[in-house]
This record gives structure tokens, sequence and C-alpha cells, in this order.
């Protein structure tokens, strides 16, 4: 290499180790809370891990059902990053989704098998998902209404919807006090464990591969189609490609129905796949999460998946942790889960400035030298 | 350690209650929520703890967090041997149903909601029986004519609540106008005690001067704003007449601390019983509270004129509707 350059820091670097490294500080913080409560850090983490990992109980199984969630609600703000938006309304978009999934499914569950039924029960959560993203997409090509207090505000709007109709109108079909009933079990994803004898309990379904696809597709249309260009242009320079003759306007819309439908597509995993019906509130801050995992993925496919993994892991260990270890409440466990968000998300330059001027002196000293 | 126990236990029974507690592995699955909600769940841990101190029988004990968790832990308590295993929330029912089925040993309770198998307990409470009286004394005690109430989330059980009152309020005062408010649409809803505390300002300022807050931990906001303007406020589910001595007109209990107890005794002596219990007035399930905190604001007549209705309620003089029947208020 003829030229230093300081911006020049290799990927296993910035993917690999540095992640790592603020991983390895949260878990550092989060045993002094640990420790602070009276119990045992280290025993605390072998719990977790084997909690998130084991196969007795389903525990690997559960970190990939969770997985499955953060997948598509981290790409859907990891492809609205690209464009230079937040979108923060993963969560409505994915509760709107749900409401997509249940009106296919509580119209045609007894008529249609499963496999013509997932399809259908895609393309609804999709599309509602897409509605839920494209309207505050509009309001902020058209009107400049900004895509932040949309998207957020329309998370409050999901949920007075959602508890309107679920309490009036889909409860009342021969559901519970605020779910609907069970779809028939012909026209719903099979589990793992129904799919293989002797398999434990969790709530992995096939919604998994679809939600791995996502990810492969997210890829190519951000770095293999003439629209992922053009929303990458606008991410980082939107006067520039005003000025390159791309459509601001239009890219802001099709981007935020893009991630809106990512979003909505949680809920083939949830209400389709684990549930099998829709539950108040199901969305549970899954949508929230999704930003975090984006973020320590630093919005590339692979990382989203990665960061999810992860994520699915602090979620399924954190229940076993609970079982465990009572004296740790719950709340403590979102504490931990809270850390890894801090260290790797908010305080993401506090590790990664050193590391990189680090590397950067290393090598110049060594050019110098050599 | 077995010494402890005999003195906890007492010599007399000391050795039966031993050989059963062999057996026995009692636990308790809270809804969201938490157990520290000052309210529901924490009515659930009360009765479990009450048991532990009486007959030192340890439970294990869940916070559900995300509904994932639900089957996952319910199996689990389970698998493990749990029995009983006192399932506390309405969201629980489907589940119950279907871990039940799996478990035909295993002994189940439900609170709040009904799943018919031959293993499980199905507890509810006539909310609306004990609401109705604290609506009648509501009404006795407004100057203004008006009342109001202020619920967490807008659900059907929460409904109940409103009815109720609304009927005890208008029974004791045809012209009483009853304000209703909800404090939001997301689970956030039953923990949210500076929106309840804006809800009952905005609710007094429309001229109510006494508020029934059924929301959870929202409540607490909802009995402080009370405090501060000088108005009188009603609590829920636990006994909450001592929080604020002089403004906490009494409290709408519901024993589901009791249910607990009940549902751990039962099994440890072998005499439970499945089925549908439906606790009300007449069962002691739910009631007005009535105490040192707050008998200096109410007169002897206001409180024969209450424990009278309650009488008429408990001998079936007075029927109060039940939202649930018809899914509306009417009455």
């Amino acid at each position: 290499m003829s030229r230093v350059n300081v911006q020049e820091v290799p990927v296993w670097l910035t993917s690999v180790v540095i992640p790592l490294l603020q991983l390895a500080l949260a878990l550092m913080v989060s045993s002094l809370v640990v420790l602070i409560v009276g119990e045992n850090p280290i025993e605390a983490f072998r719990v977790m891990v084997q909690g998130a990992l084991n196969l007795e109980f389903g525990g690997l199984h559960n970190t990939l059902y969770y997985a499955t969630n953060f997948i598509f609600t981290g790409l859907a703000v990891a492809v609205a990053f690209h464009a230079g938006m937040f979108n923060i309304g993963g969560e409505g978009q994915a509760y709107l989704g749900g409401l997509g999934v249940t009106i296919i499914a509580l119209s045609l569950d007894h008529l249609l098998p499963m496999w013509l039924m997932a399809p259908l029960v895609i393309i609804a959560a999709a599309l509602f998902g897409a509605l839920w993203g494209v309207i505050p997409g509009i309001l902020q090509a058209k009107r400049g209404a900004h895509i932040v207090v949309t998207t957020i505000m329309f998370n409050f709007i999901a949920a007075a919807l959602m508890s309107y109709l679920l309490v009036s109108i889909i409860a009342p079909l021969s559901g519970e006090a605020t779910d609907s009933r069970y779809f028939a079990s012909s026209a719903v994803f099979p589990k793992w464990h129904e799919l293989f004898e002797g398999a434990a309990f969790s709530l992995l379904n096939p919604t998994l591969l679809i939600a791995l696809i996502c990810a492969v597709m997210v890829w190519v249309l951000i770095w293999r189609t003439r629209l992922g260009y053009a929303i990458r242009v606008m991410g980082q320079n939107p006067s520039a490609a005003e000025y390159a003759g791309i459509n601001a306007k239009k890219i802001i819309i099709i981007t935020m129905a893009i991630s809106g439908a990512l979003a909505g597509m949680m809920a083939v995993n949830e209400v389709y796949g684990a549930h099998s019906r829709l539950i108040l509130n199901y969305t549970n801050g899954f949508g929230f999460i999704g930003i975090a995992v984006a973020l320590m993925g630093r919005n590339h496919p692979i990382g989203v998946v990665l960061a999810a993994l992860l994520f699915g892991a602090l979620y399924q260990g954190g229940t076993e942790l609970q079982f465990e270890m009572p004296g740790l409440n719950p709340e403590l466990i979102l504490v931990i889960q809270g850390l890894v968000i801090f260290f790797t998300g908010a305080l993401e330059r506090l590790v990664r400035n050193p590391i990189e001027a680090l590397y950067t002196s290393t090598r110049a000293n060594l050019q110098a030298g050599g | 350690m077995k010494k402890s126990i005999m003195a906890l236990a007492g010599l007399v029974t000391g050795l039966s209650i031993m050989t059963a507690q062999a057996a026995l592995k009692p636990s308790v699955i809270y809804d969201m929520g938490g157990k520290f909600d000052k309210s529901f769940n924490q009515a659930s841990y009360n009765g479990a703890e009450q048991y532990l101190k009486d007959t030192g029988t340890k439970y294990a004990d869940f916070e559900i967090k995300n509904e994932a968790q639900r089957e996952q832990v319910m199996l689990r308590m389970a698998q493990r041997g749990h029995s009983p295993i006192v399932v506390a929330g309405f969201q629980q029912a489907p589940i119950v149903e279907r871990v039940a089925k799996k478990f035909p040993d295993t002994k189940f309770v439900l609170i709040d909601a009904v799943v018919d198998l031959p293993n499980v307990r199905s507890v509810v409470f006539k909310e609306q029986e004990g609401s109705f009286l604290v609506g009648a004394l509501a009404a006795l005690k407004s100057k203004t004519d008006t009342v109001s109430f202020i619920g967490g989330m807008d659900i059907p059980l929460i409904r109940k609540f409103a009815c109720g009152y609304e009927q005890g309020a208008k029974y004791v005062n045809n012209d009483v106008k009853v304000l209703q408010n909800m404090t939001g649409t997301t689970p956030a809803a039953w923990n949210d005690p500076a929106k309840g505390s804006e809800l009952a300002r905005a609710q007094f300022d429309q001229g109510a001067d006494v508020v029934y807050g059924a929301a959870g931990g929202t409540g607490v906001g909802i009995n402080q704003a009370a405090v501060d303007s000088g108005k009188l406020a009603i609590g829920v589910d636990s006994n909450q007449n001592y929080m604020h001595p002089g403004t906490m007109l009494t409290s709408m209990v519901k024993r589901v601390d009791v249910a607990v107890y009940k549902a751990f005794e039962d099994v440890a002596n072998d005499n439970f019983t499945s089925g549908l219990q439906v606790l009300g007035l007449k069962e002691e399930g739910v009631d007005w509270a009535l105490d040192e905190f707050n008998q200096p604001l109410l007169d002897e007549t206001v409180v024969a004129q209450i424990n009278n209705l309650k009488q008429e309620i408990i001998d079936g003089n007075i029927s109060v509707h039940n939202w649930e029947d018809t899914q509306s208020c009417t009455y």
C-alpha cells in the first residue's frame, strides 16, 4: 500500500474485534451490578449462556425464535437508515402486520391448508406493515413532517387502533378477553418440536428461514440494485442525490414502505408461527430492540443477523436466569440488556475511536520503521 | 431445619404438615406488571408469602415479561414437578388450557379467567359488586354530585369495574354524574402514575370530588392527586387506605391473596377441587375496606348504609349487572 489512509481500518477490526470488546465491557459492568445485588456474576453468566444454548429445554431454539423477530425489525431500521431516515415505528408497523395476518387467518384458516395460507399471510403482514410505514413516509416527503416524530406517534396510534379492534371486534369472534381465537392448526406453520419427534418445546418455526431470506434480499437491494444505490446516495447526501436526478420524495416513500414491510413481517413469526393467534400488545418492545440490533449490526444484513442472535440469546438466557436465580429479578435482567445496548449503541465511539487510533498509529509506525 | 419447621407449624400439627410438605411444591406465575405492583400481582405474592410464613413451605415464582415466556415458563414449572401452579391474570388462560392438558396430574389454579379442565381450578371475582359499593359510597360523599373513574387499559375486565361503580353511584343518587377515563392503550397504562395524576386533576376540574382508580400502579398517582387537590380517592385490589389517611375514602379489595393461599392449602391437605369459583361479596372475595385509616371520613349512617347495600346484594335483592354478560353497561 503506497499511501497511509487514516480512514482505512480493516473490516475484521470494525466488525469483529470492536463489537466483541464492546460486549465484554457491557458484561463487565453488568457483573458489577450482579455483585452489588449479592449474586455470583460468573455463575449468572454461566446460567445465561447455558439457558440460551441448551438443547434439553429448547434454549437454543428459543434463542433462534427471538432472533427471528429481531432480524426483521433490525433489517427494517437498517434499510431506512441507509436512506438517512430513522424509523422508530417498527413497533407499530409490526403490530399492524399482526392485523394483516389475523384478518387473513381468521377468515380463511378453515378453508386453506398451510402451504396456501403461508404465502397469503406473509403478503398480508408485509402489506399492512408497509402501509403503516408509508404514511409517515408520505408525510415526510410531501409535507416535511419529521420521520422520527411521525413514526413514534404512529406507534401509539397503532396501539390504540389495535386495542380497539381486539377488544371490540376480534376478541368477540370466539376469542379470549383481549386475544383472537387460535387459528386452525392445519393452516399454521408447524413449530420445530412438532416437526421433530422428541425435540423440546420451543416457539421456533420456519419463519426463521424467511427472515434469513429477507436478510439476503436486503443485501441485494442495498448493494446490487439501482434502487439500493439511490437509497444510499440519498442517505449520504440528499442534495447530491437530488442533483444527480434522484427523485428524493419517491425514494423516501419507497424506502419507508420496504422498511415497514420488513417490520410487519415480524408478525409472521409471532402471530402466525409462534402463538397462532393475535394477542394484545404482542410486539412487546421487539420493534424497539430492532433499533439496537441495527446499530450494533452497523446496518449491514450480516451484522443485523449476528446482533439479532445476541439479543435473542440475551432474552432467552434472561428467562432462564430468572428461573435459576430468583434473587435476580427481571428488572435486573433488563439492566444487563440495557447495558449491552448502551455500550454497543450509545457509547459506541468510546471503544471505536481509541482502537482505530491505536491501529492507525501502529501501522504508521510500522511503515515508517520498515 | 426440622426443628424450625416444627416450631413454625406448631408441635401438634407439625408432623402431618411435614409429610404433606414432602409432596408440596407450590408455585406462582405472575402476569406482566410484576409482583410488586401494589395491586393485583402483589396480592398473589402476599398470599404465597403468607403461606410461607405460616407453614414454612417454599414456593417458586416467575414474573412474565413477554408473551413468548408464558408457555415456556408454565411448561418448565410443570416439568419440575410443581403443583399447584397458581397462574394470575386473564391473559394466561389460553396457555393454561394447553399446558394443563399435557400435565393431567398437575394442579393448576387460574385467577381472573376460566378454563374448564379436570385439573384446573378457575377463580373469578365479582368486581362489579365491590365496585358497586364503592360507587355508592362515592356518590354519598360527593358534594358536587360528580364522581369519576380512571381505568388502566380499556379492556373488558376494567369496563366491568367501571360499570359496577356507575351502577352503585346511580343507585343512591340518580342525578350523579360519573366521569370515566382510561389511562392508555398500551400495558404502560398499568404503571403510569404521572398520567393517572393528570387525569384525576382533569376530572377534578370538571367538578368531580371522588375518584376511583382501577389502574394498577397508575393508582399511586391518582391517589396522590387527590391529596394535592383535597379530594377523595378510592383504592383498588389491595387495601390502599393506609397510603393517604384523610383522603383515601376506601378501597375495593379483591382477595386474590386468599385465593392463592387456599390453593396452596387445599393441595397440601389433599382436598383440591377443580372447577369454577366465583367469589363475590357473599364469598368475601371482594369487599370495601373499612379500617382505622378511613374511619374518620365516614360517619355511622354512611357505614350503615353501605353495609346495608352489601347485605342487599348478598341476599340477592340487588343484582349488579356484569359488563361481560352483555358486553355493555346497560342495566
